[in-house]
């Protein structure tokens, strides 16, 4: 039995409504307890900031960050933030590290908990490369983590929305999620994937997909329908049509909209919109390009069925990957840059491109403004949640730089004052004062998570939770963030401490241990006759169409060596 | 009798995991279904060669048989020994056992270097030129209406390729298989692919670049400044080919060795990936590189996660370096300044060069391997191991980076590499505590 009594700490922990106020926290066994014995060690807080573990819902850090890793060898040596970039020898305590915007797993684990975090949610896992993710995930240290399944353009899927099948729909969702070891349902350019097997795209909700008869805003309410069905802990995780493009916010608005009409069935979101900032695109070209974050964020302050994730963009290199192929190939052809493509047979496509994000060019400019825009504008946080969609808009390893951002006007007054006025005609960012407290900042950055994947022992500090947590050097009350931005991003750097399941992983910002994180993976129960009515369908997808046999498809235990079961009880 | 299905075949790139095996009481296998004439000679090749049976140290220029213990003393001292030490192969065993190869060799400070070195190590700096626009297996299998097999020969090297995932397979969208399909075979002789193909290129040894950049100015739309032969081959000829793929729904360029390892080396490969870029303004296309060892695609998704890059990683700093013409296996052997190696599931023994091999004569060599071979003949410390895919499960990558898990089919009295591997990193340490 291990003790820890935490003192003085300054928790801010949204979920119980608490706002920086000096408590003590007891730690037993890995859980946060109402209170320990005399024998508990004791760690001193002295007053400054405490959060429960930071919880990145939406990171490429698994599977096809590798594709990323492969073609930019570059990536390894760069190191634009230090302490949390570039190469690292190996300690006693570290394996080695290199890397900036695709670093080796063993820096991807080190550095998020570095900055706080203890749980990440790998976005994109098509279920034939499931086994590849999981294991990268046994090579990351510290954090738990969980990766979302890729449905979005399945062969499977389609068909049962095209033949309106809606049950065994649900049990193919359900033996795709047990098959992959995923946790929730991510859609990708609904439809798009399919048509880019063909070196096509669909161009809207309505655009029906190639040879299969549906539609994105078919696949999106099917799987939305087959998602609530099972119960699924998460809501579906949307990547919308049009990303990249201008004038796409209509789509993200309609997408939006046409989820009124899903009821979760939990009490969580019926729909997440992801990397938002790449979807609130006005005008009709890159010549009238301007932000749409006023009309998209106008609408979410309107509803309430639905979460979103910034995306923000950091200026200096990225490296953009996603299951969208079309958008990979039209990037690589306009910015002249290499392109590493993997299509998956049945599945979905992918694509990956390095690029860079410059303030002098008007469009990135107006990329980075339209990110805080959306976070600033949307009145209530418990609708956002705060990502780079690492590495697309930028590393994670500059969370500290975008929360200056949101706490501090003239931090982001002193970046776009370096803009050109085409860029600052084309943003309403200038005109927003907003500055972010930290109990917002922390139910972006931990307890919107808790809620939005159903994970009540994460992304908060009551008895009985996970005691994952960070402690950060800087006491509030002392410090201005909106003045004393550098100070801020240097605490937010490096943690005083951070604790996972209550061990010391982080202390003064160097690794103290490094401890094997859970994998999180949901198994939806489904009553048998519709899983062997679909298992004979799926079958026949093995025998046909699949170059692996279906026994060989299912990841095995082997691969998860920490694993958390959730099980839910669909509605049939 | 025991029957199992849907093994994996432990061969070649195209890792068959349709394989049916029966084992009797004896432990043996009596029967293998599916399999190709390379597979099968895997299977049975277990029961009919000769096994190193036990790790054997070299004493006054013989190998005696020595207890697990002092061989693994006898290994380690060298390892702890060595001032660099390249540790090479990795690619005929699991992903579990290249993953503790590279922690060993993080914890030596040693180089390591898979057989990519004199493969596909090319295809991977053409990666890093261009980019690798591919597709798993099964996309070619349902799409694909053009194939293309440049520098490459799957009838004698990957047999089963075109009836599983190519040429002859049947898919959604190309329901005919073959019929279904046009075939085209670029090398520089008529191989036996060759002859099954509906247009065969010849093209004069060395000259794939230029037929590339042929190919890449006529579909790019300037062809009037192709001149009337290139790479051996007439305008008319090329100018039908970029047509045709072109014109094809789907097309997909395999290629191997002979794209790789000719004249201009990794400028092909950046030259396909650039073709098929400036191909997709047309119509769908797609890459894959036809890989050999079966595991030699998974030692460089290992190593690119677990150290950033995907082979000729040097430790020597502590953090990895890279730098393939400076810290390649070959490299570092020609240029005589590695002083002990680890070499395991593969055999430079029979595949370097002179210069390397003379260099690896002289200096002390540990060997992890299921049989012996010419390495064996320069290897000072011998450990016998498990065969991967029939007597060790594990992870293996295809050639078209899909995972998949390989099975146990028979018990082995002899430790798996990642046993050994993991073995050697603990008495390393207890090496280095003493020190």
């Amino acid at each position: 039995m291990s003790e820890i009594l935490i003192k003085n700490a300054c928790v801010c922990d949204p979920l119980q409504g608490i706002d920086c106020e000096k408590t003590d926290l007891c730690i037993r066994d890995g859980k946060i307890v109402e209170s320990v014995s005399a024998n508990a060690k004791v760690i001193d807080a002295e007053g400054k900031l405490t959060l429960a573990g930071g919880f990145d819902g939406h990171t490429h850090s698994a599977g096809k960050i590798n594709v990323g890793r492969f073609m930019n060898p570059n990536d390894a040596r760069k190191n634009p933030v230090p302490g949390l970039s570039g190469q690292v020898a190996r300690t006693d305590k570290t394996r080695a590290q290199v890397g900036y915007n695709t670093p080796n797993t063993y820096a991807i684990g080190y550095r998020y908990a570095k900055l706080g975090y203890t749980t990440i949610c790998e976005a994109a896992m098509p279920p034939l490369s499931a086994r590849h993710t999981h294991e990268e995930f046994k090579e990351i240290p510290i954090l738990d983590k969980m990766g979302l399944t890729l449905l979005g353009s399945n062969w499977q899927v389609m068909e049962y929305i095209r033949d309106k099948e809606p049950e065994k729909l649900a049990a193919y969702v359900a033996w795709a999620l047990k098959a992959s070891r995923g946790y929730g349902v991510k859609i990708v350019n609904p439809g798009g994937g399919e048509a880019w097997g063909w070196g096509k795209n669909v161009s809207g909700l309505y655009d029906p997909v190639p040879n299969f008869d549906v539609t994105p805003a078919e696949i999106l309410m099917g799987l939305a329908e087959a998602n609530e069905k099972l119960n699924l802990p998460h809501s579906v995780h949307v990547h919308c049509n049009n990303l990249g493009h201008p004038g796409n916010y209509e789509t993200t608005i309609e997408t939006m909209k046409m989820f009124e009409k899903v009821k979760s069935s939990r009490d969580r979101q019926s729909l997440h919109v992801t990397h938002v900032q790449f979807n609130s695109y006005a005008g009709t070209g890159w010549r009238d390009f301007e932000t749409g974050a006023p009309m998209v964020s106008d609408y979410v302050n309107g509803a309430d069925h639905l979460t979103f994730d910034i995306g923000q963009v950091i200026f200096g290199p990225a490296v953009t990957m996603t299951a969208d192929g079309p958008v990979e190939y039209a990037n690589s052809r306009m910015l002249h840059e290499k392109w590493s493509n993997q299509d998956v047979e049945l599945e979905d496509a992918s694509g990956v491109v390095p690029l860079s994000y410059s303030p002098k060019s008007f469009i990135n400019a107006v990329q980075w403004a339209i990110g805080l825009e959306m976070a600033l504008l949307v009145k209530d946080p418990w609708k956002v949640m705060f990502t780079t969609d690492s590495p697309n808009g930028g590393s994670f390893v500059n969370y500290p730089e975008v929360i200056t951002y949101l706490m501090s006007a003239k931090k982001r007054e002193q970046v776009y004052s370096g803009f050109s006025d085409m860029a600052l005609g084309k943003m309403v960012l200038p005109g927003i004062d907003r500055e972010l407290s930290f109990y917002e900042l922390a139910i972006m950055t931990r307890a919107i998570q808790s809620k939005m994947y159903s994970r009540p022992e994460k992304g908060n500090l009551a008895v009985g939770s996970d005691a994952d947590i960070a402690i950060y050097d800087l006491v509030p009350g002392t410090i201005d963030p909106s003045t004393e931005h550098e100070r801020l991003k240097q605490a937010f750097s490096a943690t005083a401490y951070t604790f996972k399941d209550g061990e010391i992983v982080v202390k003064n910002g160097e690794i103290e241990e490094s401890p094997m994180g859970r994998t999180y993976w949901v198994n939806a129960k489904v009553p048998e006759g519709i899983d062997s009515a679909m298992q004979k369908d799926l079958d026949l997808k093995f025998k046909k169409y699949y170059t692996v046999s279906k026994s060989n498809y299912m990841v095995e235990d082997e691969y998860l060596p920490r694993p958390v079961e959730i099980v839910t009880e669909g509605d049939f | 009798m025991p029957v199992i299905k849907d093994a994996v075949c432990s061969l070649c790139g195209c890792l068959c995991d349709d394989i049916t095996v029966t084992v009797d009481e004896e432990n043996k296998i009596t029967k293998i279904d599916n399999a190709c004439i390379l597979g099968h000679s895997k299977f049975v090749g277990m029961f009919e060669h000769e096994r190193i049976r036990t790790p054997m140290v070299r004493k006054a220029g013989e190998l005696v048989p020595v207890s697990y213990e002092e061989a693994l003393d006898e290994a380690a001292k060298i390892l702890v020994n060595s001032k660099r030490t390249l540790s090479y192969g990795w690619c005929s065993t699991s992903c579990e056992a290249i993953s503790k190869a590279i922690q060993l060799a993080e914890e030596t400070g040693s180089i390591i270097d898979s057989t990519a070195n004199v493969c596909h190590g090319p295809s991977a700096l053409a990666a890093q030129e261009k980019g690798s626009p591919g597709a798993t297996l099964g996309v070619i299998r349902n799409r694909a209406d053009l194939v293309i097999f440049w520098g490459c020969n799957p009838v004698h090297a990957h047999p089963r390729h075109m009836s599983r995932y190519s040429s002859f397979s049947k898919g959604l969208f190309v329901p005919k298989g073959r019929k279904g399909r046009k075939m085209v075979v670029i090398d520089v002789r008529k191989t036996d692919t060759a002859k099954l193909a509906d247009k065969y290129v010849e093209i004069d040894q060395g000259s794939d670049l230029l037929l590339i950049t042929a190919l890449r100015s006529i579909i790019n739309g300037h062809e009037d400044v192709v001149p009337e032969s290139v790479a051996g081959v007439p305008k008319e000829e090329l100018l039908e080919l970029a047509t045709l793929m072109k014109e094809s729904k789907f097309v997909c360029v395999f290629f191997g060795m002979g794209v790789t390892q000719s004249r201009s080396k990794y400028k092909n490969g950046d030259g396909v990936s650039s073709l098929i870029s400036d191909l997709n303004q047309h119509t769908k296309a797609v890459m894959i590189g036809m890989r050999g060892h079966y595991n030699v695609t998974g030692f460089g998704q290992v190593a690119t996660w677990e150290t950033g890059f995907p082979m000729a990683i040097d430790f020597s700093k502590g953090y990895p370096y890279y730098n393939p013409g400076e810290t390649g296996a070959n490299d570092v052997l020609v240029r005589e300044e590695v002083d002990a190696a680890l070499i395991a599931a593969a055999d430079p023994g029979a595949h370097f060069p002179q210069k390397a091999l003379r260099h690896l004569a002289k200096i002390p060599v540990i060997q992890i391997d299921p049989y012996a071979n010419p390495t064996t003949e320069l290897a000072d410390v011998v450990f016998p191991s498990a065969v991967v895919g029939i007597e060790a499960e594990g992870s293996a990558y295809r050639m078209d980076a899909i995972a998949i898990r390989m099975k146990k089919l028979i018990d082995t009295e002899f430790k798996t590499d990642e046993e050994i591997t993991k073995d050697l990193i603990e008495k390393v340490r207890e090496l280095k505590r003493g020190a």
